[in-house]
């Protein structure tokens, strides 16, 4: 890998992109293979982590360096040799870092790789090239799209048990193929490598002349992420105001927050939610300088020309291009405790910056996940389980729907007792 | 569009910044904790930036073990009184005097643990229902594991196999009576990225993060500063060396590197070609394969 020789650039290092993806594979398909060999070629692993982890192979009896124990680092996940719960890996190249948040294959497999994907701008699926496309495939590939993950890569792993075979390769691309004209992936790449040997994962593979495409390694660093973020609907929700009644800031009324959707510059005649006032942007402030445009997902500090009732959970927009507006919801909603939704029952549920309470008033049909039929018989949501449903909430809320806006489309359920986070909803 | 792009490090600037306002705007009594090292240094610049031009709108809070570089202290004072904010000390060495905890026997006695009662006595006194912590995900297994927002119960405990799912940018802080949060807005930063932060926003830093001569003692592989806190083994002795701290805790655990580092430049450079984890020079993680998961679970930062 090129890593090894170069120079390391602070210049290239202060330049460098952010790809956070999401891995999702069972046990035996070779994920912390994949992974162990980015980290290590990577040189993501240091000396003292592989002491540390040989050491756990060996008193855990296996022949092999166990790379999951880079991470899998609970005492309970080495004792029963499972990964409970997501887990966050960092490496970088020349080009960019990379967030991975690596979901275990088994237990509360759809909660974690729910969370997981979240947050992902990629989502990689591997599939054993000997058993090809199994139910498992179709799982994960479902709740990349359902958490709308723009580009999904299909890694075919093993192809050295299959002899390196094309027509393997290509059997399995049409089955996918097939299976995924029901998803909303627009870019889906496909990838024979052998994780294990090495072939196309950061080294082009000697093994398979008559694959052109690119690497993995080469594909995560260049998959174009820039559009990702919404840049048209502009969305601000207040997070805090911001007075610090000072001599030197007497009068400064500022609105903290993260932009969640388009650009505000200076001069834009903006519209307060749920107030209906419209003012302008005075300024756009931050401790290293006032801005002449933000963007998401900047965290800055807003002005107005006009002094005018906002406070948290309050969200400034465009006249010209507002949100849904209203306490009547639609959405899809991944179940992520084992006390199964109650019909009927009320919850906490947090958007944006905004808290409220909603009351569950319809589970319209579940959805299975293995074969994405609606299920209307059974309604009843479980740990694990996706359906979609219909809210009222305490209070209008001010969004969009979850394909048009992550960060505005997006809610969680908490529940009122125990104060967990019980689900998991995105808006229709 | 690729002009609406934000490089890595501004990203997980924001990210931060996002997360301490939620804090800010959650929790009634939060506190930053301030050790004086290179994370908590970055983690009040973030705070700065959060509420600018406000002031910071929490307290620091310093857990003293008694076993300070005299350095840190003074870097810590004078940062205080350039932000204007309030720091708490909460000192382990009156946790000792008033009979809540025990010194550690032996020639190496080591307040790291005792550091957890102390922490859970000035958490429970001063009613903070929110601790920021500097700690990040690549710094250690167990860490791995932490949430953004980490909760702990009653007794300050974390949960590690029962945490709350964390999705997209929405936290969860809602909590019973006497339970609290433990905050880690750089759970996505690596060292590096720290590093990298700090010569880019121009932080001072303690000056024994940089190359200086000092008197220390060979223990367990690591070399330790000498100290009125370290009573010499048979066969170690006292040795004078160009070294600097990778990391800076506690005087009794925290290992010196060799090093000619002078500048944040060299220091970047060194931590590029690193071969070992910063906590590699830490003897507190190297008492047991899960000493760090222990110690959380009991409250530890």
């Amino acid at each position: 890998m090129h890593n090894n020789e170069r120079e390391f650039s602070t210049e290239e290092y202060l330049n460098m992109d952010l790809l956070r993806f999401t891995t999702a594979g069972s046990v035996d398909d070779g994920k912390s293979t994949l992974i162990g060999r980015l980290l290590h070629d990577t040189k993501s692993i240091f000396e003292d982590q592989l002491d540390a982890v040989e050491k756990a192979s060996k008193k855990m009896g296996d022949h092999q360096v166990n790379l999951a124990l880079l991470t899998d680092g609970l005492r309970a996940e080495r004792e029963q040799g499972i990964t409970i719960d997501v887990a966050y890996r960092y490496f970088a190249t020349p080009k960019r870092k990379f967030i991975i948040a690596d979901t275990p294959g088994h237990i509360q497999y759809t909660r974690n790789m729910v969370t997981g994907a979240s947050t992902a701008n990629l989502a990689i699926v591997l599939v054993d090239a000997r058993h090809g496309v199994v139910e498992q495939t179709c799982r994960h590939a479902f709740i990349a799209s359902l958490l709308q993950i723009k580009h999904l890569v299909i890694c075919v792993n093993k192809m050295d048990l299959v002899d390196y075979k094309e027509e393997v390769f290509t059997e399995i691309k049409a089955d996918f193929d097939d299976f995924s004209s029901k998803l909303e992936i627009q870019d889906i790449r496909y990838i024979p490598i052998s994780a294990l040997k090495g072939d196309n994962v950061v080294d082009k593979s000697v093994n398979m002349p008559w694959y052109n495409g690119p690497t993995f390694l080469y594909t995560l660093e260049n998959v174009h992420i820039a559009s990702d973020h919404n840049f048209v609907d502009c969305r601000f929700p207040v997070q805090r105001v911001i007075r610090p009644q000072s001599d030197e800031f007497h009068d400064f009324r500022g609105y903290a927050g993260r932009i969640e959707g388009g650009i505000f510059k200076p001069g834009d005649e903006v519209l307060a939610l749920p107030s209906g006032f419209t003012s302008k942007i005075k300024s756009i402030e931050t401790m290293d300088g006032k801005l002449d445009e933000a963007f998401s997902p900047m965290s800055v500090v807003m002005t107005l020309e006009d002094e005018i009732d906002i406070s948290r959970g309050d969200m400034i927009v465009k006249p010209n291009n507002q949100p849904e507006i209203g306490q009547d919801i639609e959405l899809m909603i991944c179940w992520l405790n084992p006390k199964k939704m109650i019909p009927g029952g009320k919850y906490g549920i947090r958007h944006t910056t905004q808290e409220a309470k909603c009351i569950v008033k319809d589970i319209r049909y579940k959805v299975d996940i293995n074969t994405l039929h609606k299920i209307e018989d059974d309604l009843s949501l479980g740990l694990n389980e996706i359906g979609r449903i219909h809210i009222r909430t305490t209070k209008p809320f001010f969004y969009d729907s979850y394909k048009k806006n992550r960060g505005t489309g997006s809610i969680i359920l908490i529940d009122e007792n125990t104060n967990e986070t019980v689900g998991a909803g995105m808006i229709i | 569009m690729y002009k609406y792009h934000l490089s890595h490090l501004s990203q997980l600037e924001n990210e931060a910044i996002f997360i301490m306002r939620e804090v800010a705007a959650q929790f009634e009594k939060p506190v930053l904790l301030f050790s004086g090292g290179k994370d908590s240094i970055v983690m009040v610049r973030l705070a700065q930036k959060a509420f600018w031009p406000a002031k910071i709108p929490f307290p620091l809070m310093h857990i003293d073990t008694g076993h300070n570089f005299e350095e840190t202290i003074e870097f810590r004072d004078n940062l205080v009184k350039e932000l204007g904010v309030e720091l708490i000390v909460a000192s382990v060495q009156e946790s000792i005097d008033t009979g809540r905890a025990v010194e550690e026997k032996g020639p190496n006695p080591s307040r790291n643990m005792l550091q957890t009662i102390t922490l859970l006595d000035a958490i429970a006194k001063y009613k903070f229902d929110a601790a920021f912590g500097g700690g990040r995900r690549d710094e250690e297994k167990a860490r791995a594991k932490e949430r953004f927002f980490s909760h702990r119960d009653e007794f300050g405990q974390w949960d590690p196999k029962n945490q709350r799912p964390e999705l997209w940018n929405l936290f969860n802080g809602k909590k019973h009576i006497g339970e609290q949060f433990r905050i880690f807005p750089l759970s996505n930063w690596t060292e590096m990225d720290v590093w990298q932060y700090i010569a880019t926003e121009n932080i001072p830093i303690p000056n024994i993060y940089y190359t200086h001569m000092r008197d220390v003692v060979k223990r367990d592989g690591v070399y330790l500063a000498q100290s009125p806190f370290i009573t010499l083994l048979d066969g170690e002795q006292v040795e004078k060396k160009q070294v600097r701290f990778r990391t800076i805790g506690d005087m009794t655990c925290t290992g010196a590197v060799v090093s000619n580092a002078t500048k944040i430049e060299d220091i970047i450079l060194e931590v590029a070609a690193a071969r070992e984890t910063e906590r590699g020079t830490r003897a507190d993680d190297k008492r047991s394969e899960a000493a760090m998961e222990d110690r959380k679970k009991e409250g530890y930062f």
